[in-house]
């Protein structure tokens, strides 16, 4: 079961208090998208084996979303950073670059 | 005839005797004994029967690894089944019954499934489940279910208490033998918080048993010393009777302990569950034997020779008078000498090397012992229990070279690491091919948050199986663990003599022909034998994970604990490859099986989960309500008066609503506060309407679709302000509305202003519904509800009777309604003064389901009927509330995608059955022809469906395909059992289309 410090409130928490939402960063698709874009706002996830950005909310806290950058394999933390952020940051992407170099965050240039 | 040895026995104490009964008959073993040990001292050696051809059993291990005796313990009232008996501690008045067997376990019925075993092969379940039909249901079937299962479940609630209780540890050391003691010990030393649990009720694991007999004492001070060093600690807590079942992501651990079954008292908790968060763990859970594979290796009497010599030292009762000793390593010659210090026969150790010539076997040669090298058992013989042993040549076919009488056999195929907990997270495994064993890998430990091992593993557990060795490596590992330095002052541990090595066999005799191999057991629990793992694998069942399922080799209560190396071994050859390249199977929590009654804890009955009351609550539990649950509140389903049946009551009701006024607590409705600049702007994007160009004072109902398009919610929007919308939602979705309104703020639009606040609970909100409503209001005095002062869909604060209130205009029964909110402190009082108020315009308080059909009999949508997650608002033909005029909403691109646009789709309609009987909810209908295989087509499903009283006939709602093209034609709803119901499609607005009556 993950621990998660919640940016917010401060508190480290356990994942029985979280709840999950999946991919961070997705850029909303609206009526003007093509169908291929708007599927891949929908529908289509990364879960990647490694470093993951990913939504989690302090529902049974203070009730903000946050974003946890994790590892899904070695369930490493690399850090948690508040949703109102277009991408991780710098800190927690030399962290995990330094587990997986060269390492860049979807949607981000390479 | 008693087995129970005249001396020895270190765990008993002859001076307490405990009674208890096993089959009905009763017995007598001592306090210290396990069920296990008290039945094999008075002579029991048939305690089960095995799960597919139900074959005579007997205990096999003494300790969590049995896969054998299990038994159903307790009265029948409280009945647990599938207990191991080599776990269940001896107490006075047990009582414990066998399983599988019918009508005795002495006759079995069952045991005829031997003679079909034939017909039931490695995927037996998988070849017959299919063809031939009959077969299954008038062979099969009946003979499975004769002989599936283990245990029966208990009839009646668990009466005993169980707990949850939290708890941190910076070092958990789970294992209390030498190895966790030593951990434990240079941890605490460290000034570390350490939490040491033992699954048994014994600290010092195999130490002293495994010591040689001038070694005992040494070893047995070496435990005493290493405890009471413990116990001086203040931050070291030692459990024993505490199973570690599994540890998860980042240091999270389970505990299962077991506070009172060897001791059963009232007013204490029978199990105690520990969720425990630790910084580092340290798996000390020793090892366990392995049996070989020999032909009729699973008659009663064949033990592992480890657990032989636990029950000669810890408990003083051997297994049978005259034993053979069957082994492929050194390690079964301390069973050799035990017996012999006992002053049991042991005739031979078979010993399938082709040499023994370690220090073990020549002092078992010293003692006199028989050692036969190069040979292997042809046969067990005896028909419910062991009465001797063909020998063999190992490296034969198994022709027959000398029989022993004997009437117990101990086998030893060596000793495999108990890794289950290192495997729990992710550790991973190496097989040593010198020691023929898997064991944990340093380099691939389960990682934590920080990105470092947190689970570490040491003694045997580790593949250090010398006493002095794994003390030596716990050591290191457990001031490792707490960051510490090896104490240079631990208690010694006596030495060993060196150990030749084990030679990998897997089954006797070596080309044991396919008769042979088809009765040589590899998992006792599941009936598995090598023949039907060779078989799996040549039916391509090549992955170990296949091979497990397709013969439930190492599934079920011992999950393959002793079986699992062996099964492994044994598809390997059958493969042609090494066991490496094999693998294992998964390894998952729980260790061993742990209680559901822990599991649960205290969340049962009432505190299963918060039930949530309106501030009516009292009131209508007075009334008499019968009750329905929504979300977590409970709501009034219907006021039954005396005699009146449910159905009675709701007819009442809404014909009161109709004809009178009807009074309703609807204070569970989601109530949501939006404000701020950009208010108008978000509650545009959140509904389908236009919800910003709603004026102060005016309410519009609204629907919420989710960006997949699908309608997730629907309520009646209030202006209150320019800045401020207060957001009615349904009674289940209020917190998942004002989450999902969270998560677009918090996540999308950050930069918009805007706050929302659920103020559910904040208010009390009261309907009063009929042709009297303005009538009973008005006679409270205070504010204006005439027509022109407050208009159909508007609002208005005010007084009422004294009381600050709220009264929205709006109707979901199509009559004259009012919505009355007010502060839920006040809320009881002002229902008190309306009930009061009502009398003298006949007014009868109404319940959900009254609520229900008034709002069908108008054609009204209800969230969870018309809508399940795949519906969108047009469907339901609810056009006139999606915008066609804004740019975007949530949905709103989902809603233009092809699927969505389908004409096919089911749409709602009404129905109305050509004889006025009621549909069943959900029922289907068929189109009336067939397609070219003969089958009828599903074009619809019915809603919702009730009686109504205002028509007195069954209306439905129904959603069809192209549904309100189709007005006047009647399709057929088939019913299981019955004709099928035609019903006419016509609108789903049965009453008062115009709208009349709710806008007077
Ligand atoms: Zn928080």
């Amino acid at each position: 079961m993950l621990k998660l410090r919640c940016p917010c409130c401060g508190l480290v928490a356990d994942e029985t208090e979280l709840s999950p939402g999946g991919e961070a960063h997705l850029v909303r698709r609206g009526p003007e998208a093509e169908d291929d874009a708007f599927e891949a706002y929908l529908f289509l996830r990364d879960n990647p084996k490694g470093p993951h950005l990913e939504r989690w909310r302090h529902a049974y806290g203070c009730g903000k979303w946050f974003i946890a950058a994790r590892d899904t394999a070695t369930m490493e933390v690399f850090g948690t950073y508040p949703a109102q952020t277009k991408g991780p940051p710098a800190e927690i992407v030399d962290k995990i670059r330094d587990r997986v170099p060269g390492w860049t965050a979807p949607g981000e240039a390479t | 005839m008693s087995r129970r040895l005249t001396s020895g026995g270190r765990y008993i104490d002859r001076s307490a005797p405990q009674g208890f009964t096993f089959d009905g008959t009763t017995f007598e073993g001592y306090a210290g004994d396990t069920l296990a040990s008290a039945l094999l001292g008075a002579g029991v050696t048939l305690v089960g029967r095995s799960f597919k051809y139900h074959r005579p059993r007997g205990i096999l291990a003494a300790g969590p690894e049995e896969p054998n005796a299990l038994v159903a313990l307790g009265p029948k009232e409280r009945t647990e089944p599938n207990q191991r008996a080599t776990t269940t501690e001896l107490f006075d008045g047990l009582t414990a019954r066998s399983q599988n067997r019918w009508p005795s376990l002495k006759h079995d019925v069952g045991a005829l499934n031997q003679a079909v075993s034939k017909f039931l092969p490695a995927g037996f379940y998988y070849k017959t489940f299919i063809q031939p039909r009959h077969a299954w249901k008038h062979l099969f079937e009946p003979i499975i279910r004769r002989s599936a299962g283990l245990g029966p479940a208990p009839t009646h609630a668990d009466p005993d208490e169980y707990e949850h209780l939290y708890d941190t540890a910076d070092v958990l050391v789970a294992g209390g033998g030498v190895a966790g003691l030593t951990a434990a010990l240079a941890a605490g030393r460290a000034g570390k918080r350490v939490l040491l649990v033992e699954q048994m009720p014994h600290w010092g694991g195999r130490l002293v048993t495994d010591a040689l007999p001038d070694a005992k004492e040494e070893a047995g001070e070496t435990v005493a010393a290493l405890l009471s060093a413990l116990e001086a600690l203040p931050n070291v807590h030692l459990r024993t009777r505490t199973m570690c079942a599994g540890i998860y992501d980042h240091g999270y651990v389970l505990c299962h302990e077991r506070v009172s079954d060897h001791a059963p008292a009232a007013g204490i908790p029978r199990h105690r569950l520990w969720k425990v968060r630790a910084g580092q763990i340290v798996v000390a859970t020793g090892a366990i034997e392995r049996p070989i594979a020999f032909p009729m290796n699973d008659l009663p009497g064949v033990m592992l020779a480890g657990a032989v010599r636990d029950y000669v030292e810890c408990y003083g009762v051997t297994p049978g008078d005259t034993v053979v000793i069957v082994t492929n390593n050194d390690d079964a010659y301390r069973t050799a000498l035990s017996l012999k210090a006992a002053g049991i026969a042991v005739p031979a150790v078979v010993d399938a090397r082709g040499a023994a010539d370690g220090a073990l076997p020549a002092m078992a040669r010293a003692a006199g012992i028989d050692v036969r090298t190069g040979q292997g058992v042809a046969k067990v013989l005896g028909k419910t229990g062991v009465e001797g042993v063909q020998l063999c040549a190992q490296g034969s076919a198994g022709e027959v070279t000398d029989t022993i009488a004997c009437d117990a056999v101990a086998v030893s195929g060596g000793w495999s690491p108990a890794v289950n907990l290192w495997s729990h997270c992710g550790g991973k495994l190496r097989w040593r091919e010198d020691a023929a064993w898997f064991e944990p890998d340093a380099d691939k430990a389960p990682t934590g948050a920080d990105g470092r091992a947190f689970v570490a593993v040491c003694g045997a557990a580790n593949g250090r199986m010398g006493a002095r060795d794994a003390a030596t490596d716990a050591a290191g590992v457990g001031a490792a663990a707490a960051g510490g330095e090896v104490p240079g002052d631990l208690p010694g541990v006596p030495d060993a003599p060196e150990e030749a090595p084990l030679e990998p066999v897997w089954l006797m005799p070596a080309d044991a022909q396919i008769e042979a191999r088809e009765k040589m057991w590899l998992d006792f629990q599941n009936d598995v034998k090598v023949s039907d793992v060779e078989l799996a694998a040549r039916e391509g069942f090549e992955s170990v994970e296949h091979t497990k399922r397709y013969t439930t080799l190492g599934m079920a209560t011992d999950q393959g604990k002793t079986s699992n190396i062996n099964g492994l071994a044994i598809l390997a050859k059958a493969l042609d490859e090494g066991v490496p390249q094999v693998g294992t199977t998964t390894f998952r929590p729980p260790w061993t099986p742990l209680s559901f009654g822990s599991i649960v804890g205290e969340a049962k009955g009432s505190a299963f989960q918060p039930l949530r009351r309106t501030p009516m609550d009292s009131w209508h539990e007075a009334r008499g309500a019968t009750w329905e649950p929504v979300g977590h509140w409970r709501r009034p389903y219907c006021y039954p008066r005396r005699a009146e049946s449910a159905e009675e009551a709701v007819e009442r009701e809404v014909l009161a609503v109709r004809n009178h006024v009807g009074i309703l607590d609807a204070s569970t409705l989601g109530k949501i506060l939006v404000r701020g600049p950009d208010a108008g702007r978000f509650v545009d994007m959140l509904y389908t309407n236009m919800m910003s160009t709603l004026k102060p004072g005016r309410c519009r109902y609204g629907l919420m679709c989710s960006e997949n398009g699908f309608l997730m919610d629907d309520g009646v929007v209030a202006r209150i302000d320019e800045q401020t919308f207060l957001c009615h939602t349904t009674t289940g979705g209020a917190d998942r509305i004002h989450a999902w309104m969270e998560d677009w703020l918090q996540c999308e639009w950050w930069d918009w202003k805007v706050h929302t606040v659920n103020l559910t609970e904040a208010w009390g909100q009261i309907a009063v519904a009929g042709p009297k409503a303005r009538k009973v209001l008005e006679s409270l005095g205070g504010m204006d509800l005439s027509a022109e002062a407050l208009p159909f869909m508007g609002w208005a604060d005010g007084t009422l009777g004294g009381f600050d209130v709220r009264v929205y205009r709006i109707s979901f029964s199509g009559e004259l309604s009012f919505e009355i909110a007010v502060r839920a402190g006040q809320a009881r009082a002002l229902w008190d003064r309306l009930v009061a108020a009502g009398d003298a315009h006949g007014m009868a308080p109404y319940g959900t389901e009254a609520l229900h059909v008034l709002r069908a009999e108008k054609g009204f949508i209800m969230i969870g009927d018309e809508s399940d997650g795949t519906v969108i608002p047009q469907d339901l033909g609810l056009d006139w509330a999606i915008s066609k005029k804004k740019d975007d909403y949530l949905g709103k691109r989902a809603q233009a995608r092809m699927h969505m646009t389908d004409a096919g789709r089911w749409r709602l309609v009404g129905l109305e059955t050509l004889e006025g009987e009621v549909l069943p909810d959900g029922a289907y209908a068929v189109s009336n022809e067939k397609d070219e295989w003969g089958n009828t087509r599903t074009i619809g499903r019915v809603t919702s469906s009730y009686r109504s009283p205002t028509l007195n006939r069954g209306i439905a709602m129904a959603l069809v395909e192209k549904g309100p093209e189709r007005m006047g034609e009647v399709i057929d709803f088939p019913i299981p059992g019955a004709d099928p119901i035609a019903a006419r499609i016509v609108s789903p607005v049965f009453y008062d289309p115009e709208g009349e009556k709710q806008n007077v």
